[in-house]
């Protein structure tokens, strides 16, 4: 398990990292998914810069009208964050289940939403949260709201020379009524399914809701319909298994040796219906 | 006199492991050391046309690249230390097994070409740029398949994948006329399925050659370094084995994977001495993913008739064992005397007959895995008793009372004669399943699960399992094919100034035997456990020993230390006699010291070994030192048994298995150290339980290995399982010193069985009335079982 040579920079801020990014550069975050990856020759760039240790994107502090999260806020961060807790619980609930404490400790949410891993557990959550991503580069930063930037098999909206430096999370009435379920691959633990659902109540009714999947297709992706299907309606039992029907409709549904295609569609309508039951 | 034996006495060697200063072989750096990488096969089955090593030979760092046209044909590879032989006498097919391959590779992990150069990383590069070019062919992974007319051919010379056949008990038509009048036929096809040992510790050699002394050194992760200079000396290289030291020393866990030969070994060792340097090659996760030994493999149908009354009448068993590309040390021996002798279990059952095909496939070869054999025997019984129960709806734990051996003490009473070629030590095998059955709270178990309204499926699996420990009585073994002796070596030192040194030939690789062996030695000779050291794992120190698998190292090596001390004793008590103006008749030992009886006349152990070695007032005709050596060669194997019981909740909406409780009875005879016993029983628990959840490799068509690494292949973890609840009861073995069973395959051996029968119980409950889940029982196995 020796990955080709390489050269290390390590940069103490994002102008730093900026400067250092060029031809056959790669960023290191918390290396959870890359070094594996330059450790089976999966990738071989020549010049790792690592953003770990710039402290300034790894923190977490309250925006206002969002919490804002440092791109590199360790999943550990997130998992004892007490704001977070109170104004969006999944992200908590996500977090205490990546990995286990050596992951959690080092590995990061900006690392994990650049590689864009299907089965990754930020990506159904960001999309649920109406997370807005801001990336930095040499010329000014920009922002991407996770509706737009999960494009694809291990594919997202960042471009070459880009760092993401904070996710805001919106402080609205969805996000604190949210939470996140997952069925597991046993041996990864990454997502067969996961689900992250955001519902807003008016009284009794569903007055509006985001739901986040991940696992299932080739890139985490809202069940819009269902969304769509639940608003104005009592959050029950009846409704929940009335609305919730086809979870994977327009989607590529992904097979495995651990869950066919079959079984991962009918995993995903089991685990929204999970999702919502503990939202009613 | 037991201040030691019977306690929980923490274990020495763990503080060196704790604070990370264990020496494993990868910690080892020689001077002007280099590193080896082997470029290995990335096809199953495939014709080398040319090896094109210009490129990579030239990079800097560089020492040499050898392939197999370096190595004389004298060197045919590392050979197979078991015979089977077929039905008809002919002796199994035994192809060689090259150190480098010359022309074709059989596995996906296959050996070509050994790259040694100044770094690890050096020698991976320079690999990188070794062009082979290969013509590919089909491959053939499953055991049944090989053996069809048709099949691709791992071994072009041989007439079929056919390794051997093999049958043992009783004549088949009396099997089939005792099954053809039985009131209910109980009949399974199943597959015990391929895993992967994973020990910690990846494989690891360095290979030595001192010119100075004309001597080689190999130091490798090994759970059997005399075995290893045994079969590479006289069978692979022709090296006198007294120009050899094997040292094996911290190893980190072998579960069986350590116990063979393997073609590194010799590679390090041979090149040492052509290119002038050590050479330490260390294997890689994804290398011993692909090249460790793996273990089970069987493809097996099974029948099992039951009379009226719910007697066994009969049971017929046919299995396919895969044997891998190549014949691994011990494989030929896995699926037949450790697994067709052991399918009489703990039954009665008057007609069996086991029939075995051994087959090559384009694999990794597959030999003894924690259990070897037992396991799979045991799956075998265990699952067809627990599926007679739901057929004939009788209580399987019932049934199984009904089936008992009845109690035997192999003393008083003789031992129990199989139908498959063994005789039972001792044994009492109803209380293990009643104190299991107590322990669950069996009647209100079933009141819960009849009422169950949670919308989860409850089941409760059965397991009482017999096993084969204490490997082997030499002449048994022998006459059944094994080319070694099973025997056991141990000398005891005393030092002038009383303390011990013992030397052993059992190897610990994580059984804890510098502190089990050396409670059994401080209580013998009365003296505090700090005054003894256990040594293993080194052929200059250690004379001769057969290492540590198959449970045998406290019935096997800890009989032979027994002896000696004995053996010190009967001397010491001569030299304590002189020393006391009395005779040796008079003399009781006691608390380290010599007493004539009856008086306060003694003399301390310590000072009888001083005069052993200053004998200035000594016995006459009596000779200096206090220094034995013993080998014990066992009368029998040890059986012990147990009953396990699981308890599983499975969720209808996904078929997720939850394990909620796991209960395991186990006899394993006289206990030394309870807290390394329950630590045995927990770890292999933990692995039986494994492979029924989550383990198991998986070869497509092509002979890839799809799951090679720890993101595909499901390893248990602690958090897989509920605590686990455990008992004892004791049978001693009636014909070791110790009375000891063994006990590091227990857990392992009952285990798996429990849990799969947990899960066809809770679906027959839910009205799903399937025969067989497929191991590792994932969620969608479970799931498409309640889709009818």
């Amino acid at each position: 398990m020796i990955p080709t040579s390489f050269d290390y920079k390590k940069a103490n801020s994002v102008e730093e990292a900026l400067s250092m990014l060029g031809d056959d550069t790669q960023i290191l975050g918390g290396g959870h998914s890359l070094i594996p990856a330059l450790k089976l020759r999966l990738n071989s760039p020549g010049t790792l810069v690592d953003i770990s240790k710039i402290s300034s994107i790894k923190e977490i502090s309250d925006g206002g009208d969002s919490i804002a999260i440092g791109g590199g806020a360790t999943h550990a961060s997130i998992a004892n964050d007490k704001s977070l807790d109170q104004y969006c619980p999944m992200m908590g609930q996500a977090a205490r289940e990546i990995g286990d404490i050596q992951v959690r400790n080092v590995g990061t949410i900006g690392g994990s939403i650049a590689h864009a891993d299907p089965a990754a557990d930020w990506p159904a959550i960001l999309l649920a949260a109406d997370a807005r991503i801001v990336v930095q580069n040499k010329n000014g930063s920009r922002e991407i709201a996770a509706d737009q930037f999960f494009k694809g098999f291990f594919e997202t909206a960042l471009e070459e020379g880009e760092i993401i430096t904070a996710i805001h999370i919106p402080k609205s009435q969805k996000n604190s009524n949210s939470c996140y379920v997952k069925f597991k691959q046993p041996a990864s633990r990454f997502a067969i399914v996961g689900v992250a659902a955001a519902v807003e109540m008016d009284g009794s009714v569903v007055k509006s809701a985001r739901l986040g999947l991940t696992g299932v297709g080739e890139f985490a992706y809202r069940a819009t319909a269902i969304e769509n299907a639940l608003t104005g309606k009592p959050l029950n039992e009846t409704t929940i298994n009335e609305v919730v029907q086809n979870a994977t409709e327009n989607t590529n549904v992904m097979s495995d040796h651990f869950a066919s295609e079959k079984y991962r569609a009918h995993l995903a309508n089991v685990y929204l219906k999970r999702a919502l039951r503990k939202l009613g | 006199m037991t201040k030691y034996i019977g306690k929980s006495v923490k274990r020495l060697e763990d503080k060196r492991f704790l604070t990370g200063q264990g020496k494993y072989t990868d910690d080892i750096k020689l001077v002007n050391m280099a590193y080896a990488y082997i470029l290995r096969s990335p096809y199953a089955n495939a014709t080398i046309n040319n090896i094109d090593i210009s490129e990579a030979k030239a990079q800097p760092g560089v020492a040499a690249i050898y392939t197999g046209a370096d190595i004389p044909e004298s060197i045919a590879g590392v050979p197979c230390g078991w015979q089977v032989n077929f039905k008809n006498g002919d002796i199994m097919k035994e192809p060689p097994h090259p150190l480098l391959v010359r022309k074709k590779v059989r596995h996906v992990g296959d050996g070509v070409v050994m790259i040694v150069a100044d770094s690890r990383a050096i020698a991976k590069d320079a690999s990188e740029l070794i062009d082979i070019d290969y013509d590919i062919h089909d491959a053939v992974t499953d055991p049944k398949k090989a053996a069809e007319p048709g099949a691709p051919l791992v071994h072009e010379e041989l007439p079929s994948n056919v390794c051997f056949d093999w049958e043992l008990g009783n004549p088949k038509d009396e099997v089939a006329a005792a099954l053809a009048s039985a009131a209910h036929v109980t009949e399974l096809d199943f597959t015990n399925q391929r895993v992967v040992p994973n020990a910690m510790e990846p494989r690891s050699a360095i290979g030595h050659y001192d010119t100075a002394y004309d001597r080689y050194t190999l130091h490798t992760s090994t759970q059997n370094p005399h075995l290893t200079r045994l079969l590479m000396c006289a069978f692979v290289l022709g090296i006198p084995e007294h120009k050899v030291r094997v040292v094996g020393p911290d190893v980190g866990g072998g579960f069986g994977s350590k116990i063979f030969h393997y073609t590194e070994e010799a590679l390090v060792t041979y090149f040492s001495k052509i290119l002038g340097r050590p050479i330490k090659w260390t294997a890689d996760r994804s290398e011993a993913f692909l090249t460790d030994a793996h273990g089970r493999d069987h493809v097996t149908n099974a029948k099992m008739g039951f009379d009226a009354n719910g007697k066994i009448v009969a049971l017929q068993a046919y299995t396919y064992a895969n044997m891998g590309a190549y014949l691994s040390t011990f494989a030929p021996a896995v699926p037949t005397y450790l697994h067709g002798t052991l399918l009489q279990g703990l039954y009665t059952t008057p007609k069996i007959n086991v029939d075995v095909t051994a087959t090559f496939t384009h694999t990794n070869a597959v030999d003894a895995y924690r259990g070897a054999g037992r396991p799979e025997a045991t799956y075998l019984l265990e699952r067809l008793l627990d599926l007679a129960a739901l057929e004939m709806k009788v209580d399987p734990a019932e049934l199984r009372f009904k089936n008992f051996i009845p109690a035997f003490d192999g003393v008083t009473q003789p031992g129990y004669q199989t139908q498959v070629a063994l005789q039972y030590d001792s044994g009492n095998y109803e209380p293990v399943l009643k104190r299991a059955l107590e322990m669950v709270g069996y009647e209100a178990f079933r009141q819960e699960q009849a009422n169950q309204t949670n919308g989860k499926l409850l089941g409760i699996g059965f397991s009482t399992y017999i096993e084969a420990c204490g490997i082997a009585p030499s002449a048994v073994v022998g006459a059944l094919g094994a080319r070694a002796g099973l025997f056991e070596s141990a000398q005891v030192t005393v030092q002038p100034t009383g303390k011990v040194s013992v030397y052993t030939g059992s190897h610990s690789h994580g059984q804890g035997h510098e502190t089990t062996f050396a409670q059994v030695v401080a209580d013998k000779l009365g003296i505090p456990i700090e005054d003894v050291e256990i040594i293993h794992g080194d052929s200059d120190r250690v004379a001769f020993g057969m290492g540590t698998y198959g449970s045998r190292s406290l019935a096997v090596g800890g009989s032979a230390i027994v002896k000696s001390l004995e053996k010190v004793l009967e001397k010491g008590a001569k030299i304590a006699a002189h020393l006391l103006e009395a005779s040796a008749d008079d003399l009781e030992y006691n608390d380290g010291k010599w007493t004539v009886k009856g008086t306060d006349k003694s003399v301390a152990f310590g000072d009888v070994s001083l005069t052993a070695y200053v004998p200035h007032n000594y016995p006459e005709g009596i000779e200096p030192g206090l220094d034995f050596s013993s080998f014990y060669d066992p009368t029998n194997f040890t059986y012990p048994f147990g009953a396990h019981i699981a308890i599983v909740e499975i969720d209808k909406e996904t078929g997720a298995i939850k394990l909620k409780r796991f209960i395991a009875v186990d006899d394993v005879g006289n206990v030394i150290n309870p807290m390394i016993v329950d630590g045995q029983i927990h770890g292999g628990l933990a692995q039986g339980i494994g492979q029924a959840l989550h383990e198991g490799a998986m070869y497509d068509e092509d002979g890839q290995l799809i799951n090679g690494s720890y993101m595909d292949y499901c390893m248990p973890r602690a958090d897989d399982f509920p605590s686990f609840e455990i008992d004892r009861t004791v049978t001693p073995c009636p014909h070791n010193p110790l009375g000891v069973k063994g006990a590091g395959e227990a857990g392992t051996i009952g285990s798996t069985p429990a849990v799969v029968n947990a899960v066809i119980d809770a679906l027959w409950k839910g009205g799903h009335e399937v025969k067989d889940i497929k191991m590792p029982m994932t969620p969608e196995r479970v799931w498409n079982a309640m889709q009818d």
